[in-house]
């Protein structure tokens, strides 16, 4: 509290004095850092300022006076440390959270993807067609009274020009270059190429009727140099907010699902995103392609979860346990060794023990079972079994350590009076260690099932799921946790992504997670009890 | 004119104070981004005014350099820079759809065609109209970019699968697949091989896109095409009675029968396996041949070979380059693509970083002096673009799955063909 400190007068004898007085150090660090925080704000504040977007804005703005607010005036000293926390929480968890909660009630994904605004200029841009067989026009782009024009030279080397307004027609007297292209007329001025660039937004959407006849179609260009003469195979009717082909007559109207469709139920290509409630969570439990095989994938999750956590946590706490002897030789040599496993990224692993584990030309079969033929990831049993075993392998390190760490902080005494009083190491280790390490691992036990729970990591890259269930239609095999089956459901087997449907899966699945966790904690709240 | 609003504005207030170099700055980027809504200008007092001085475009690590040249050329005549963003090939598309619609996006992204589809159902893509140079293309890689009258990209390059022979083993070409099976168990008799025949198969989802050749030959494609080779995804023609003959063939070849194929065999292993003279054939594409070539392998490439009575046509892949439907800096954007890319200089250069036949005919016919590049663009002639529909999507899972089960033998040819073009079917009619 550099300021507190300074303006202070040494009459004034509180007890705050016997906090660590703040120096000038201090106080240079917090305007500093201030000021980078503020002038960052400002710039953001000026971005969001340009693009219109007045309600981030002023939320952004709210956020800068309260930090300063928070740092500049005396006392407050809790919320000086959890600000930025509480900040950083906002920005990285609970937005991620709110946002993700937000596309499980909209149809987001491919084929809703943006406004319906650019939608509709999506589908004008793709409907603009060149005619067939019309020729290619060189152009210069001109203006007069602040209004553009095309000059245009027609491959025979005639010269016509037009505006939006004017058709074109031919003139006589433009100047031309060398190559026959008209660059320059009286009365009017030649845009040089920079000056194109700087108005490319107008000269892009300017098109020239090529006649008094609309169905002629207009001149466009696209690069400033070349225009064609395109005409349009649809057309968007503001007022009645549809699309009419101009040949056939078919109109495509507003469909209320973020697309626009014909009476004969045909879509143009280009949708938008909707709001549409609950519909994500209605086929999350409706869709046979999930409910199907929902209930042994589910089953396997939860296998596969516990399994996981209880193997690592075996094998840690042994290997733990073993190297944790007083007189054991180049122990810290084998402990490097242990943790290698858990420096290793875990997609890397699932790719390499796939590799390891091929039948015919895996280490693992043709070192360990002399080339024997073994399955180990096709057949669904013996794969289940090679998921677990890959899985083990990657996470006891973590385990291994924890429990060290918890192991060596346990007080040496009770060992003794234990051994005193005759207890074997088995007794010992069953009685008094076990429930003592409990206490602390407990809760790393419980995200440890929660993280296993959600391992997309291994499955993905080891078997993909596989091998594939019989008799069902949705591409899901014997080794797909929830996750994954989300993966499969929303990403992987329709004809596109959704982002929506994937969002209400994973809100289900966090709900799943969470009340498992909570159950838990609970349980290891009556373990320190007895502790 | 929105754009110009801002502009003004900031001119006028903030002309001294230290910020209005940010202002500035943001308003070049932020400037076009917002579009104008219609076609009158709001009295341009200095026409030359604002306009942005740089176009991103995504690629990847390997096309960059080979860009660098012709975007400084570009720059050096128009003044404009294109910053070349190097990305991550496996998430550009993804990131591309979701970002375009922010107007964070890049101005232009480098991609296969087969993403056309999905980019412009998701409105992100803009059309693009090369006039008289779409005939200095060959007209496959015209045709794979196009989509619904338009097209959306400019092609740079071809690729298609092929036969490799190793003429050390089999010294001359034939025709059917059958021949090609006898020849390679007679090397593996004679002790020379140790297979008769290799491709690439993922053990999780087999690989349609290799077996193709051999569908197609049968008379099975995917979907019908309309006259101007377009797909029409309303019309899934897997199902075709030959399908299930098919199917039957890769229970034949497979674990169940001769094992001349084997979902054992990944891609990798195919690979090592056919570089150290282990096989006679391999079938795969040009990004193979270099390895081979080094590892010493005297490589021939064969026509695909037939097993029905019909041509045994490939996918074919075209990389190209794309608009962004929402870039700021359309024009300079089209320039760029439209007068820059489709230079024979542009395409020698990206076949010269990939390897892979150009689809400018000039480049190509240059890059055909290598005999290894001419017989890949003779077979890629006879190929059929990969369907860029989005309803592909909904096929190659099932397609997959169901080819592996069939080369395990697991499944029966008359059950599993039907079933899966009645999921494939169901799939694309929820979507």
């Amino acid at each position: 509290m550099p300021t507190t400190e300074l303006t202070r007068t040494p009459t004034r004898k509180q007890p705050r004095t016997l906090r660590p007085s703040d120096s000038l150090a201090g106080l240079l660090a917090k305007i500093i850092l201030l000021g980078l925080v503020d002038a960052f704000a400002v710039y953001v504040l000026i971005v969001l300022f340009l693009q219109e977007k007045w309600a981030v804005l002023v939320l952004a703005a709210g956020v800068t006076l309260l930090i300063n607010w928070i740092y500049l005036r005396r006392g407050g000293l809790p919320a000086k440390y959890l600000a930025p926390g509480v900040f950083f929480l906002l920005i990285f968890q609970v937005f991620v959270m709110v946002f993700s909660g937000y596309v499980a009630f909209t149809n987001y994904g491919d084929g809703h993807n943006s406004t319906k605004e650019d939608a509709i200029a999506a589908i004008q841009s793709a409907a603009q067609q060149r005619v067939p067989d019309s020729p290619a026009y060189r152009v210069t782009i001109l203006e007069q009274d602040n209004e553009f024009h095309f000059l245009a030279t027609d491959p025979d080397g005639g010269v016509s020009i037009g505006s939006a307004e004017e058709p074109l027609e031919e003139v006589s007297n433009a100047a031309t270059d060398g190559t026959g292209k008209a660059t320059g007329l009286d009365g009017y001025r030649t845009l040089q190429f920079n000056e194109v660039l700087a108005n490319q937004a107008d000269i892009l959407a300017l098109s020239v009727p090529f006649s008094d006849d609309p169905d002629d179609g207009t001149l466009k260009t696209s690069d400033g140099s070349t225009a064609y003469v395109f005409s349009p195979t649809l057309e968007y009717d503001e007022a009645a907010d549809t699309f009419t082909d101009t040949e056939t007559g078919t109109t495509y109207a507003d469909s209320g699902q973020g697309t626009f469709v014909s009476e004969d139920g045909e879509e143009l290509s280009t949708g938008w995103k909707i709001d549409v409630g609950f519909a994500n969570f209605a086929k999350a439990f409706t869709d046979e392609n999930i409910r199907g095989p929902l209930l042994e994938v589910t089953l396997w999750t939860f296998t596969f979860a516990l399994v996981s956590v209880l193997s690592t946590f075996a094998l840690g706490l042994f290997l733990a346990n073993a190297f944790n002897l007083p007189n054991l030789r180049g122990k810290k040599i084998y402990r490097i060794l242990m943790i290698l496993p858990y420096a290793f990224p875990a997609f890397l692993a699932g790719l390499v023990w796939s590799g390891l584990l091929n039948p015919e030309f895996g280490y693992v079969n043709n070192t360990f079972f002399g080339g024997a033929n073994i399955p180990w990831l096709t057949d669904p049993l013996l794969a289940k079994f090679s998921v677990l075993l890959v899985n083990l392998w990657l996470g006891f390190p973590y385990m291994f350590l924890v429990c060290t760490g918890a192991l060596q902080s346990l007080p040496e005494d009770v060992n003794e009076a234990a051994r005193m009083d005759g207890a074997g190491p088995w007794k010992i280790f069953t009685s008094i260690k076990l429930p003592l390490l409990l206490v602390s691992v407990a809760p790393l036990l419980i995200a440890s099932f929660a993280f296993n729970f959600n391992n997309f990591n291994v499955i993905y890259m080891l078997t993909d799921g596989g091998p594939r269930l019989p008799d069902t239609t949705v591409n899901v095999g014997a080794t797909d946790i929830l996750i994954t089956l989300v993966y499969e459901v929303a990403f992987g087997s329709g004809v596109g992504r959704d982002y929506g449907l994937a969002s209400a899966l994973s809100i289900v699945i966090f709900f799943i997670v969470a009340a498992i966790s909570i159950i838990s904690f609970r349980q290891t709240k009556a373990l320190e009890e007895i502790h | 004119m929105k754009v110009q609003t801002p502009r003004l504005l900031t001119r006028r207030t903030l002309a001294t104070a230290a910020m209005s170099v940010a202002v500035l700055a943001m308003t070049a980027c932020g400037g076009g981004s917002t579009e104008s809504a219609t076609g009158e200008s709001a009295a341009p007092t200095n026409l030359a005014e604002g306009g942005s001085t740089t176009l991103t475009m995504w690629v990847d690590a390997e096309r960059a350099p080979a860009l660098e040249n012709i975007a400084a050329s570009f720059e050096e005549d128009t003044g404009i820079a294109i910053d070349l963003a190097v990305k991550d090939f496996a998430a550009v598309r993804d990131d591309f759809i979701t970002q375009v619609p922010t107007g964070n996006g890049p101005d232009l992204i480098v991609g296969p065609h087969d993403w056309i589809g999905t980019f412009v159902e998701n409105g992100v893509v803009a059309p693009i109209e090369l006039g008289d140079k779409a005939s200095e293309f060959q007209e496959s890689a015209i045709q794979a970019m196009s989509y619904e009258g338009n097209l959306y990209g400019v092609p740079y390059a071809i690729e298609n699968i092929a036969l490799l022979r190793n003429a050390d083993l089999v010294p001359e070409p034939v025709g059917t697949f059958d021949e090609v099976v006898k020849n390679g168990e007679a090397a593996v008799e004679a002790g020379e091989a140790e297979f008769p025949f290799l491709v690439g198969l993922d053990p999780k989802q087999a690989d349609p896109y290799h077996m193709y050749p051999f569908q197609t030959s049968m008379g099975v494609p995917v979907f019908a095409q309309n006259e101007d080779g377009s797909y029409d995804a309303s019309k899934l023609l897997l199902g075709e009675p030959n399908g299930v003959e098919f199917a039957k063939k890769l229970v034949e070849w497979g674990d169940a029968g001769s094992g001349i194929l084997n979902s054992n065999i990944t891609g990798d292993i195919a690979k090592e396996k056919f570089n150290a003279g282990e096989s006679p054939y391999f079938l795969t594409g040009p990004w193979n041949v270099g390895a081979a070539q080094e590892a010493g392998i005297n490589v021939a490439v064969d026509p695909l070979p037939t097993v029905g009575d019909q041509p045994a046509q490939p996918f074919i892949g075209v990389n190209g380059y794309f608009i962004s439907a929402q870039s700021s800096n359309a024009l300079a954007a089209n320039e760029f693509v439209v007068n820059y890319l489709t230079t024979e200089e542009a395409q020698d250069a990206m076949f010269e970083v990939g390897g892979r036949p150009p689809a400018l005919t000039a480049s190509f016919e240059k890059a055909a002096s290598d005999p290894i590049v001419e017989a890949f663009g003779e077979i890629g002639a006879n190929g059929v673009p990969m369907p860029s529909v989005p309803e592909m999507q909904a096929v190659w899972a099932d397609w997959g799955s169901t080819q592996l089960a069939l080369i395990k033998g697991s499944a029966k040819p008359e059950e599993a063909w039907p079933a899966m073009v009645k999921n494939i079917e169901q799939k694309i009619s929820a979507g």
